[in-house]
């Protein structure tokens, strides 16, 4: 007789309404003759709103669903409300970015609803399997949405490059799996926790951790598995960089931590010092690669490489303090990278004709306010008080000095000291240099209007106001440890 | 255990002999009158139009992604199908979800037109 | 006698000519075989896993896995078609705009 499994569908209702919210506004503009964009929008916007509310009872739960394939707890929580203000600010910065009578308007939403409900599907995983179906549904999104720009050369070329890391990476996340699967007989994540902490484990087993790490590095680009990242961000449409650099990072770092503190917790010793070097790499790396840059996507590009170093150092923590910080990082780079990005497609236009560094010469002087945000969020990209980057290196730095690693905390230092420099370098060219030719005029839209209004003051809010946030960090990655 | 297969193995053998001997034997034995209709290939009775190995329309790699997708996705209902006297109502209703989110995706091909030739 | 050995082994075999083949190989729909080539050896190990420890689970995951990728070779596929048509090559070392 088959045991029936308790189905649960409040659990997963976030990620299930983005799915049919998804499904609504892929038949429903079949029939919609004009405005289709709009019109695709507000549903996708109200889903998202939906999904949203929904998303509420998972921060009092602690428990599985699904026979223990998905975990409802606040951690899973805190990464679907961050997924869900990732996915509604890209819904908000794009309505200008597309138009009606160009092929794939419309679809663009409904892939950006579907990775979101894959994304949400990754960070609340309790089994490998889920995270694996999360991560593959969130990344075919993605690798269309890349190249979703009708008839040009380089978004076709970031769709493939990425299809063929993200397979590549795939392939090796599922060797990793397939080696634990061995060891462990299971590759749910309470059955490793067991697994391990009987302490009989092999070479096999560790093969497979490293193996598991790496398909993760791959996800959120660190060196030295970071060579996609540039080409892939520099093509894609600007929008869904920012959606990238935010989303698909937030939610392979979740369940990076989920499925290595919560798993593979007993192996801490082993996979510290594999981070350790990761983060320093990748600061390193990230940070000096981006100072030569010259088109403003790409240096946005590796800064998001540099932020993945940051982000790791509170992993090597490997505190309670240091995973709050990850998540609080998340959080706060979030608001930041969704805005920066959302000026970038605004300068850029349409055809993404103006993504130079040069073309922000003169700024400040034709549209004060919006140079005026943008410098809030470069700011923040650069750890400078009062904004949220800042609450969040200062948070993960403490607390990698708390467990002594000091030399790691150096780098960290003295590479966003070197940020310092190709950030400010915008703002200079902003405020102090005049343009060449006449800049074109910018196409202001109401709802990227709001999408920046909204990144702004949450840079700004939880910048100044970090004890809620942070707590809020702390409260959700309780049921890791 | 090995000793089983033996049969298998004694037909592969004779089947081999007696396909190779008529091959062999007929190349033998006939006379060779070869014209260009005899050469041409055999497509069903008809006259063959173009060479075999020209390109093909594009239209082809669409119908052809839409196969696979749909293709693979009915591998779910194999094992369901095995244990479906036993899943019962519960069963039915989890497929049904599942096909008609497959509807939803064939409605979707079918009404963009990428099912149509032209 | 074939033994979990002998799966894994071969596995681990196929899995580094598919690692080699998106590595080595500059054509795309060999690069997309490949990645097929990966994935399908990751299949070989969990059948032989599971054979071996005698649990479903890892039947189930490949039946994952093959979704997935034909999931993903749909779509390489629908973006190998839309870059020939821009460049007329599927020659990776020919798909460079990009570059630092």
């Amino acid at each position: 007789m088959i045991q029936f499994p308790v189905v649960n569908l409040g659990g997963i209702l976030p990620a299930l309404i983005l799915c049919i919210a998804g499904l609504v506004v892929m038949l429903a503009c079949l029939f919609v003759k004009r405005g289709t964009v709009t019109v695709a929008a507000i549903m996708s916007a109200i889903g998202i709103l939906a999904a949203g509310a929904a998303n509420s009872p998972l921060r009092v739960l602690n428990e599985t669903a699904f026979s223990g394939l998905v975990s409802l707890d606040p951690y899973s929580w805190f990464f679907n409300f961050l997924i869900l203000i990732a996915t509604g600010l890209t819904v908000l910065a794009s309505v200008r970015y597309l138009s009606d009578d160009e092929p794939g308007a419309y679809e663009y939403f409904v892939l950006l609803l579907f990775s979101g409900a894959g994304m949400m599907f990754m960070v609340s995983g309790n089994h490998l399997l889920t995270i694996f179906v999360g991560l593959e549904t969130l990344s075919i999104s993605i690798y269309v949405l890349a190249g979703i720009i009708p008839k040009n050369p380089k978004s076709s070329e970031a769709a493939l490059k990425y299809l063929i890391l993200g397979g590549f990476s795939s392939g090796i996340f599922l060797y990793g799996a397939a080696l634990l699967y061995g060891s462990a007989g299971s590759t749910g994540l309470p059955a490793l926790t067991e697994y391990f902490k009987a302490g009989t484990f092999g070479p096999m087993a560790l093969a497979g951790m490293g193996l598991l790490a790496i398909g993760f590095a791959f996800k959120v680009s660190a060196v030295p598995f970071h060579m996609w990242t540039p080409d892939v961000y520099e093509g894609a449409p600007t929008p869904i960089t920012g959606f990238m650099s935010v989303g698909v990072k937030a939610a392979a770092f979740a369940a990076f931590v989920r499925v290595f503190f919560d798993a593979l917790g007993e192996l801490q010793v082993n996979w510290t010092e594999i981070l350790w070097v990761l983060a320093a790499l990748t600061m390193i790396l990230g940070n000096l690669a981006a100072i030569v840059q010259d088109n403003i996507k790409r240096m946005l590009a590796y800064s998001s490489i540099a932020h993945a170093g940051y982000i790791l150092i509170g992993m090597v923590a490997g505190t309670e303090l240091g995973t709050a910080g990850v998540l609080y990082y998340l959080l706060a780079y979030t608001f930041t990278n969704i805005g920066a990005f959302g000026v970038v497609a605004l300068v850029g236009s349409k055809r993404e004709a103006n993504v130079h560094i040069d073309d922000y010469r003169g700024l400040a002087k034709s549209n004060p306010l919006l140079a005026l945000v943008m410098s809030i969020f470069l700011f923040s990209l650069a750890g400078i008080p009062p904004t949220a980057g800042f609450v969040g290196k200062f948070a993960i730095f403490s607390a990698a000095i708390a467990q002594g690693y000091i030399w790691l905390v150096v780098i960290g230092a003295l590479t966003s000291a070197a940020s310092v420099y190709y950030y400010f370098r915008v703002v200079m060219k902003m405020y102090m240099e005049v343009p060449e030719t006449t800049p074109a005029r910018l196409e202001f839209s109401p709802s990227m209007i709001l999408a920046l209004g909204i990144a702004v003051i949450g840079v700004v809010y939880i910048g100044i106001f970090p004890t809620t946030y942070l707590n809020l960090a702390l409260e959700s990655v309780k049921p890791l440890f | 255990m090995i000793n089983s297969y033996l049969p298998i193995l004694v037909i592969l053998l004779v089947s081999a002999f007696i396909g190779l001997a008529i091959i062999v034997l007929s190349t033998l034995l006939s006379r060779k009158n070869p014209t260009p209709i005899k050469l041409m290939p055999y497509e069903c009775g008809m006259d063959p139009i173009g060479g075999a190995r020209r390109r093909f329309s594009v239209r082809f790699f669409i119908i052809g992604m839409l196969f696979i997708v749909f293709d693979i996705e009915l591998m779910f209902l194999f094992p369901w199908a095995v244990v479906y006297d036993q899943l019962m109502i519960f069963g039915f209703i989890e497929m049904l979800v599942f096909v008609l989110v497959l509807l939803a995706g064939l409605i979707y091909v079918w009404k963009k037109g990428a099912l149509e030739w032209q | 006698m074939v033994t979990l050995q002998h799966y894994l082994f071969l596995s681990a075999v196929l899995f580094t000519l598919g690692v080699a083949g998106v590595m080595i190989r500059r054509n795309l729909i060999v690069i997309l075989m490949s990645l097929e080539l990966m994935l399908n050896a990751v299949n070989l190990s969990f059948i032989a896993f599971a054979k071996y420890l005698d649990s479903i689970e890892g039947q189930i995951f490949v039946l994952f896995i093959m979704v997935v990728a034909a999931a993903e070779v749909a779509v390489g596929l629908a973006i190998g078609v839309a870059v020939f048509r821009q460049r007329g090559t599927v020659d990776v070392n020919d798909i460079n705009l990009m570059k630092w």
